[in-house]
């Protein structure tokens, strides 16, 4: 096994880096889509005419892998639309027109916290998924059937998504929060060693939270070096302990489970207040800015509004993301809303949203020596548009993280990344 | 406003690198030595790179028009080829010849397989060896350097590799200052082993290559000629190794992706080269030796797919 996975060297383009978070004014209404995550749709509990406050629970679902949405404001719901996510799933969305006057939910209680148990219900309470991008179901993570063998916790902080700095104020503006997750995490989960995964890029967060956590016991920080993707799971469990996830398994069978830092530091605020996931520190960023910033944002708030909180638009917009550049999703419209694991809207001007054309394969071999997993881009490009099902199945086409460091190095700008997510979709239906 | 949007599949920034700027990348490599082309044979040579240049561009771009593809001229592969093969001939070969020759590497090597990316073998070497059987005479005649050079003592018959490996007087064979500077007698890019080294450090600092695929040949060569009682340095610096190993055997198309294949790539091209220098009939065994490994490289591909990670063989 190599002692370092391969990756790509990306232009970091972190302008944010030294600029905390602001909080937003309550726009004048939210959408709030009942998929936010991972997992299957909330059922919609609240009606057109309801009043609701700020932490009310208004969708949830009976399924295991999902989880709670509450409001973000209060106000009256005024429409329930159908919505399509920026992935194409249909749901049902609320829209809250805003009252302006942010009443808390009376029904909040803060939850008390003494056994495994208590942790992973309060993780979904909460409305907490993988905050990093993912969205990926905080209790469900946090309640792995081997718990037992489960000796290990990663904390996600290395951020490897080029602009967005996000993850990085929260280890520098709110260390107290991120360690006080740490610790009742490491406690009840039962794990004697934490690793706090950081790039190298981040200097400061490293310097504050090595310094944090020298007095915590069998917590230390790693420093990863600036290769996208440090942050990908898989990857950053072999960076930290050497372990490596096989096929079709989770991190827990190979004893790890990893938290980003937010959700982690989230986790502790909702254990102090109550208060569950209803607004996201986000990063704005992008030539078409007028004035990028991280931004505390309420969910269901549309990226209009986002972006007029950030000085409006420099110059048309050509394409709007919610994500990084690597794998983050263009949306077809500003009016979409921020749900819960974005974690970035980036917006660029037409000169950055130039899409190249595709040319043959030269056969350079550079997306080989990019693929963090060693898989084949190239022969899995051919194999999905020969629709090679075999190929696809020997190539390991379901491996792929869909991480993109095969398209960024592609001379002949092929879309590797998108042959491989239709590669997957092929093999799904072929099984159905 | 803003609600039409591009909508694309991620990533979305990509690597300045593009297949023009990695052919413009070899262009450049070869410069140094087309240069010294020019100064060691004339302006002669200046012709024959232009020609073959152009006519490549010329056949490619009217192969796609006809055959109603997309024009691939911009992406310069055809500027590379059409240098190659003007490298591969001798100065003072017949202008025709080597349009000739140019019409063989685009046309039935490079764009009736597919274009850029499908041709099984590197369209250049299939040049030279088309040429070299076709026009045997014309090409095993090999111009005398300027005489401003002072190189009055180089053979114009045979080149220095014919008479140390098939037989001569040795007292022919200049000494390596020449072959460094290319004062010797040899195909028009081939000569002069400095201009040659400089490009190759030039595609392996820019990453267009990788050391392995020269490293293991020139390796490979060497202990070759110690096996078969053959000089190693005049083995290197003579023929088409250095323009082969660094310029012709590193074609992406034609030679296996991962390093293990390109480690095996290489053995195989040195072997079979320095085989047919020390037993062969031919005094020069470079295009032969790429060829075979051309034609072999999707099986070492093959042979060496590796188990991505955390994958379970099933």
């Amino acid at each position: 096994m190599p002692k370092s996975l391969q990756g790509v060297k990306v232009k970091h383009s972190k302008n944010t880096a030294n600029l905390k978070a602001v909080r937003m004014p309550v726009p004048e209404k939210v959408t709030i889509p009942m998929i936010q995550h991972m997992g299957a749709p909330c059922d919609l509990l609240v009606k057109v005419g309801d009043s609701v406050t700020v932490g009310q629970l208004i969708g949830d679902s009976g399924a295991f892998l999902s989880s709670p949405i509450y409001s973000s404001v209060s106000g009256t719901v005024t429409a329930i639309e159908e919505f399509i996510t920026a992935m194409g799933a249909k749901c049902k969305a609320a829209v809250i027109t805003t009252d302006g006057q942010q009443t808390v939910c009376p029904d909040l209680e803060v939850p008390q916290i003494n056994s495994h148990a208590d942790l992973v219900a309060a993780a979904r309470k909460c409305g907490l998924v993988g905050l990093g991008g993912a969205g990926f179901p905080t209790h469900i993570k946090l309640n792995p059937k081997n718990l037992s063998e489960v000796d290990t916790l990663v904390i996600n902080g290395a951020e490897c998504e080029p602009y967005i700095t996000c993850d990085m104020r929260l280890m520098l503006d709110h260390t107290d929060s991120l360690l006080e997750g740490i610790s009742v995490v490491k406690k009840y989960l039962g794990v004697k060693k934490v690793v706090i995964g950081i790039e190298d890029n981040k200097p400061e967060a490293i310097a504050k939270l090595t310094a944090a956590v020298a007095s915590m016991e069998g917590v230390s920080v790693q420093t990863l070096r600036s290769k996208y993707p440090q942050g990908a799971e898989k990857v950053l469990i072999y960076e930290t302990t050497g372990r490596v996830v096989m096929e079709g398994k989770l991190p827990a069978d190979a004893g790890v489970v990893v938290l980003n830092v937010t959700t982690c530091a989230k986790l502790a605020d909702f254990l102090k207040t109550g208060m569950p996931l209803v607004e996201k520190t986000i990063t704005v960023d992008g030539s078409a800015v007028a004035e990028p910033k991280n931004v505390i944002v309420p969910i269901g708030t549309s990226i209009k509004d986002i972006i007029a909180f950030c000085g409006g638009y420099k110059a048309e917009a050509k394409k709007i993301l919610m994500g990084g550049p690597m794998m983050g999703i263009a949306v077809p419209s500003d009016e979409f809303p921020l749900v819960k694991n974005n974690n970035a809207i980036l917006a660029f001007d037409e000169k950055e949203s130039r899409q190249e054309f595709e040319t043959a394969c030269i056969r350079c071999g550079r997306c080989l020596r990019a693929c963090p997993f060693g898989l084949a881009p190239a022969k899995l490009d051919k194999a999905y548009r020969t629709r090679n099902l075999q190929a696809l199945r020997d190539l390991k086409v379901n491996l792929c993280m869909e991480c993109g460091c095969c398209s960024y190095v592609c001379p002949a700008k092929r879309y590797l990344v998108m042959s491989n997510k239709l590669g997957k979709k092929l093999l799904r239906e072929a099984k159905n | 406003m803003s609600n039409h949007l591009i909508v694309a599949p991620s990533p979305h920034v990509r690597d300045r690198v593009s297949t023009s700027s990695i052919m413009l990348d070899v262009i450049i490599a070869m410069l140094p030595a087309a240069l010294v082309s020019v100064v060691v044979f004339g302006v002669r040579a200046l012709v024959l790179i232009c020609v073959c240049v152009a006519s490549s561009v010329f056949f490619e771009y009217i192969f796609r028009l006809i055959t109603k593809r997309t024009n691939t001229v911009g992406d310069l592969s055809a500027v590379v080829t059409g240098m190659l093969v003007a490298f591969n001939v001798p100065a003072s070969l017949p202008i025709w010849m080597a349009v000739f020759g140019c019409l063989v590497a685009i046309v039935a090597v490079k764009q009736l397989f597919g274009g850029i990316g499908d041709n099984f073998a590197n369209p250049a070497i299939v040049a030279r060896i088309v040429l070299l059987i076709s026009f045997s005479t014309h090409m095993t005649t090999w111009p005398l350097p300027n005489a401003y050079l002072n190189a009055a003592e180089v053979v114009s018959s045979a080149t220095p590799l014919a008479i140390l490996t098939k037989g001569g007087n040795v007292a022919d064979v200049p000494p390596v200052i020449n072959f460094l500077l290319g004062v010797r007698g040899g195909c028009l890019g081939e000569t002069c082993a400095l201009a040659l080294i400089v490009g190759g450090i030039y595609l392996i600092v820019r990453k267009v290559i990788t050391p392995t695929i020269p490293l293991t040949i020139l390796g490979t060569a060497v202990v070759m000629s110690l096996l078969t009682g053959l000089d190693p340095v005049y083995q290197l610096l003579s023929g088409g190794m250095l323009l082969g190993a660094f310029f012709m055997a590193t074609d992406y198309v034609t030679s296996p992706t991962r390093e293990m294949g390109k480690l095996i790539y290489g053995i195989g091209i040195g072997v079979i080269t320095m085989l047919i220098r020390a037993y062969g009939n031919y005094p020069e065994g470079m295009s032969f030796a790429i060829l075979l490994m051309n034609i072999v490289t999707p099986h070492i591909d093959k042979a060496f797919n590796k188990m991505p990670f955390g994958g379970v063989s099933q």
